[in-house]
């Protein structure tokens, strides 16, 4: 009786200590990880064996971590090999779930909040009709923080390319920072248009603002452009 | 302020987006070398073969259908790359590199812990193992990898995956042994 409940035993520390590796990574699930702890708690030898995966678990990122990184050969590589593919314009295959999330991620916080003040607004409109109340004949609609239909044509515009190493983030901290807004792109090489003023600006004022832009550190290249 | 997540990306890329692959890359180059530099253990044939992997992310975004994660994905494209790469070099020529890199390591067990401390014998060691416990290792520890993950990228049952591992750190206790670290396990 005793040596089975200890082989019940032996077994269930041994499929405890399997899991150690990954509970010490963090990629345990939430009941895996629970179950470790507890056994922890209960068992010091466990315990001690966590220790040792831990260490491994140290020493295996810092030797990693000090394998360098590749040179910009890779980089440079593979964008000329990406150049020299041809052109496509498919429409990506993302499940429904994935274009939702890609179409929120393209709107401004700014755009997000008036979209959700003009829902607010149409729900208060209904209200009012349902109520019987007569409302004036109003313009609809509202202005996006996007970029508008008629971005491409006024103003005074850059052709930018940002640095390899510029997050998603960076473009969109860099944009919204100097109100800038994107009329066209990704052309050849990862050049994007972009309207750098809301009209069309004198020589030495449109040359200082070149200037301004260019000394941000995720600007790679940038021109003015008609 | 919140990142595109790598799906997304990876949608934008399928739709021939160049910046996406930019910023996708710039998220994951360093650690895809990193793993693939362990496998080939050559830079210059790591710097070819990443940009061979992109180039594949680029290809086949369309694709993806997002089973995995995006980094779970690009692993395994990879390990795929590096494997033929190892193929094409060749198995002696390969056995030849890694009795070399033992021996380079081979000091008197005393000498080595008089002149290290535990943490740069660990590191040692680790680089001694065979390619198939590094690389579980690796994917574990340093890449962050789930049991269901690493079954995925290498391509064996998730019971496998642990008891692979389990003989991997058991390979590293009798190696840290000889250089005189005694870690009472197994």
């Amino acid at each position: 009786m005793n040596t089975d409940m200890n082989t019940a035993n032996e077994n269930r520390r041994s499929e405890i200590e399997d899991l150690l590796p990954w509970h010490a990574a963090g990629t345990l699930s939430a009941r895996e990880a629970q179950s470790v702890e507890a056994a922890l708690a209960r068992d010091p030898e466990l315990k001690r064996r966590y220790e040792l995966v831990r260490e491994e678990l140290a020493q295996t990122i810092h030797l990693n971590e000090t394998l360098g990184a590749p040179s910009a050969r890779a980089m440079t590589e593979l964008f000329a090999k990406i150049d020299a593919e041809p052109a496509r314009h498919a429409a990506p295959s993302l499940n429904l779930g994935a274009r939702i999330r890609d179409f929120f991620d393209s709107l401004s916080p700014r755009t997000l909040a008036w979209s959700a003040g003009a829902a607010a607004l149409a729900i208060v409109l209904q209200a009012a009709v349902i109520g019987g109340i007569v409302l004036k004949e109003q313009s609809a609609g509202y202005q996006t923080a996007s970029v508008p239909g008629t971005a491409s044509r006024e103003g005074s515009f850059a052709l930018i390319r940002f640095q390899p190493q510029a997050s998603a983030a960076d473009i969109t901290r860099f944009l919204e920072s100097n109100k800038l807004s994107i009329a066209g792109g990704p052309a050849a090489g990862g050049l994007y248009r972009v309207r750098i003023a809301e009209i069309k600006l004198p020589k030495a004022d449109l040359d200082r603002r070149m200037q301004t832009l260019q000394s941000d550190k995720i600007i790679g290249f940038i021109a003015p452009t008609e | 302020m919140q990142t595109t997540s790598d799906e997304v990306l990876i949608g934008r890329i399928a739709g021939g987006d160049r910046l996406a692959m930019q910023v996708l890359f710039a998220r994951h180059h360093v650690r895809v070398y990193r793993f693939v530099l362990r496998m080939v253990r050559n830079e210059a044939t790591a710097e070819d073969l990443i940009s061979e992997v992109f180039l594949d992310v680029w290809r086949q975004a369309d694709k993806f259908e997002g089973r995995a994660a995006v980094s779970t994905w690009i692993l395994s494209i990879a390990r795929f790359k590096a494997l033929s790469a190892l193929r094409r070099r060749g198995e002696e020529e390969l056995d030849d590199e890694t009795a070399a890199a033992i021996e380079d390591h081979a000091d008197d067990p005393e000498v080595t812990l008089a002149k290290k401390d535990k943490g740069t014998v660990l590191r040692q060691c680790l680089t001694k193992l065979s390619a198939e416990h590094r690389e579980i290792i690796d994917l574990v520890y340093y890449h962050e990898k789930s049991v269901e993950e690493v079954a995925g990228i290498v391509g064996i049952p998730e019971a496998t995956v642990k008891t692979r591992m389990f003989y991997a750190r058991k390979k590293l206790s009798e190696l840290l042994r000889e250089q005189g670290i005694d870690r009472g396990w197994p």
